[in-house]
């Protein structure tokens, strides 16, 4: 590629081109309004064909109830706040512990195959088990042991169960992050004198991450919403706060409510993952045009 | 579907098989000789259908038992069929072994009597399976009524229709030998405990009302889970309603305790209702047929039958 010659100094367009780009404009103005009017029109003949539906009166009372919102807000907003408790906790304890797996699932040499087959087996098991069956199996044959007399707290046992899932998910993640570090950074590091822990450490997990980040904030979104389920155990989230308002008076507004809260929840993270990946790619094309 | 499962068997057999099958309901299994007469045979619905022909029996169960209310004119959701709703698991002591098709357990056996006084008989009643959120949503219904256990309430009615009540129910707390609640006598002292309770129940509000316990209740998605949780330690108590608190002590738990039977909220006795649609154009004649139940001694006799006597638990106070 040459040096882009639009705009650059001393350069004076001609006639031809000042036509050329006023057509451009007006061509950019008349895409900008139809697209806006389309918009507007689609928006309209959407709301025009729900709310002309027979049942729409029934709907907009069932599920679009203002009092019936204000009312269930705040116990919504109180098992949300118990939502974003364990999310914390939880985000924190699975990539701790899928960092571990990943790292144990790609160790070399015959001698680790032990813990090879340990870390594989347990993706096997908690990828693949329902996470509500196992929420069930956590949160009723735990306690059941009784190896402590004190109780052990439902959100407890619920965060353990999620962890557990989640972390079998985020170490394939993490996985293919590592392997998609070439061969050479791994040997190049070692020629430099690193132990195997040190590259690992210092030059191929540090890769790997920031390539898996997008994918990791995807799961992480997932588990926003899953954490709720832990109220499968007894703790009420949100979502279980939503639905307690909803059989109050059978009514579904809570249940638009607290969508609409999660959605909200998901935004911040949605956008940093947009930046997050933006940032990757600059960074690692590092000013290159394509 | 499986239905009539018992199609010829003759009422005495059926009595016979219902106090066979009764072990659940702890000792109120036989019903009293008093009433096994009529509502024993209008709850089996075998009427119609007994191979030796008792024609003296139709006109106490047969169509039209209720004036403008028969098979013929009622706007069901398939002609001539009635279609009941009940959740999938259906529980003890409402539906007997899952399976609401077999008249036994109070729900199914009000159920098929309801039908009776409506003149369908055991072949003409369907069931379909609807979680209790479905049952109440908006939408096109696929049953003509629900049991589900379904407390009436004035702010539901704005969402659903319903029948009269088949049951006037009272919340009872249970614990388990051994929780710190076992001794607990009067609801003052129960302010520090654990509450369980089965989501969508009026039970729930009533641990608030009652109690208004420091900690914040367990809620579960169904009353088999509390009692789970009960069993391992993981409430010290839960609220459940007085029948099912019988089952749980007799059956589920081992060493359950019932501790006593909440004081109603606002003074006005909790009832449960049969579900249907918005403005149904059944509700009427489901609720002219329960009254009939009602009025005949039936809804007593199959509460007998079905449940066990809940004048034992000690009001607590």
């Amino acid at each position: 590629m040459t040096r882009p010659a639009a705009g650059s100094v001393g350069h004076r367009p001609s006639p031809l081109e000042v036509r050329r780009r006023a057509e451009r404009a007006r061509r950019a103005r008349r895409s900008t309004l139809t697209a806006l009017g389309s918009t507007v029109a689609f928006a309209v003949l959407l709301y025009l064909g729900v709310t002309s539906t027979p049942g729409w009166p029934r709907v907009q009372a069932a599920f679009l109830d203002p009092s019936v919102a204000v009312d269930s807000l705040p116990s919504i907003l109180r098992g949300m706040w118990l939502n974003l408790r364990v999310l914390a906790v939880a985000a924190v304890l699975t990539v701790a512990l899928a960092l571990v797996v990943a790292v144990l699932r790609t160790l070399r040499g015959p001698v680790w195959l032990p813990l090879r087959l340990l870390a594989t087996g347990y993706v096997d098991l908690f990828r693949g088990v329902p996470l509500i069956v196992l929420l069930y199996l956590i949160g009723f044959g735990v306690p059941a042991l009784r190896f402590t007399d004190g109780r052990i707290s439902s959100v407890a046992l619920g965060t353990a169960a999620i962890v557990l899932t989640y972390s079998a998910y985020v170490s394939e993640v993490f996985r293919a992050g590592i392997e998609t570090v070439h061969p050479s950074q791994r040997l190049g590091a070692r020629s430099l004198g690193l132990s195997y822990a040190q590259s690992m450490r210092l030059v191929v997990l540090p890769q790997a991450v920031r390539r898996v980040t997008p994918p990791l904030l995807n799961d992480f979104v997932a588990m926003q919403k899953d954490v709720g389920l832990i109220s499968l155990l007894g703790a009420v989230d949100a979502v279980r706060a939503a639905q307690i308002a909803q059989l109050d008076g059978f009514n579904f507004t809570p249940y638009v409510v607290v969508a609409l809260l999660f959605v909200l929840l998901s935004v911040p993270t949605a956008r940093l993952a947009d930046w997050v990946s933006i940032r990757a790619t600059r960074r690692e094309q590092a000013g290159a045009v394509l | 579907m499986s239905r009539s499962r018992l199609p010829l068997i003759t009422v005495p057999a059926l009595v016979l098989a219902l106090s066979a099958c009764g072990g659940g309901t702890e000792g109120t299994a036989a019903p009293p000789p008093a009433a096994s007469g009529s509502p024993a045979t209008q709850a089996s619905g075998g009427a119609s259908t007994e191979p030796d022909g008792s024609p003296s029996e139709e006109p106490s169960g047969g169509a039209g038992t209720i004036e403008g209310c028969d098979p013929a004119s009622l706007e069901t959701l398939t002609d001539g069929v009635l279609t009941y709703a009940t959740s999938e698991p259906a529980f003890e002591p409402w539906m007997v072994d899952n399976d609401p098709t077999s008249g036994q357990g109070y729900e199914s056996a009000v159920a098929y009597a309801v039908a009776q006084t409506l003149g369908y008989d055991e072949a003409a009643v369907e069931w379909v399976r609807v979680p209790f959120d479905a049952a109440i949503s908006p939408g096109p219904k696929d049953f003509d009524a629900a049991l589900n256990q379904f407390s009436i309430t004035d702010e539901r009615r704005q969402a659903v229709d319903f029948s009269s009540p088949y049951y006037d129910v009272r919340q009872a707390v249970v614990t388990v030998e051994g929780s710190v609640a076992a001794d607990l006598t009067s609801l003052e002292q129960m302010g520090e405990l654990l509450f369980g309770a089965q989501v969508g129940t009026t039970s729930l509000d009533a641990i608030v009302s009652a109690v208004g316990p420091t900690l914040q209740p367990q809620v579960f998605n169904s009353n088999e889970d509390a009692v789970n949780a009960l069993a391992n330690g993981q409430v010290d108590a839960i609220v459940v309603d007085l029948p099912t608190a019988f089952f749980a002590t007799a059956v589920q738990l081992d060493g359950g305790v019932i501790l006593g039977q909440l004081p109603q909220g606002d003074g006005e006795a909790e009832q449960f209702g049969m579900v249907l649609d918005l403005g149904s154009p059944l509700t009427d004649c489901v609720s002219q047929a329960v009254d009939a139940l009602e009025a005949d001694g039936t809804l007593d006799a199959l509460q007998a039958e079905w449940l066990a006597d809940v004048a034992g638990a000690p009001e607590l106070t």
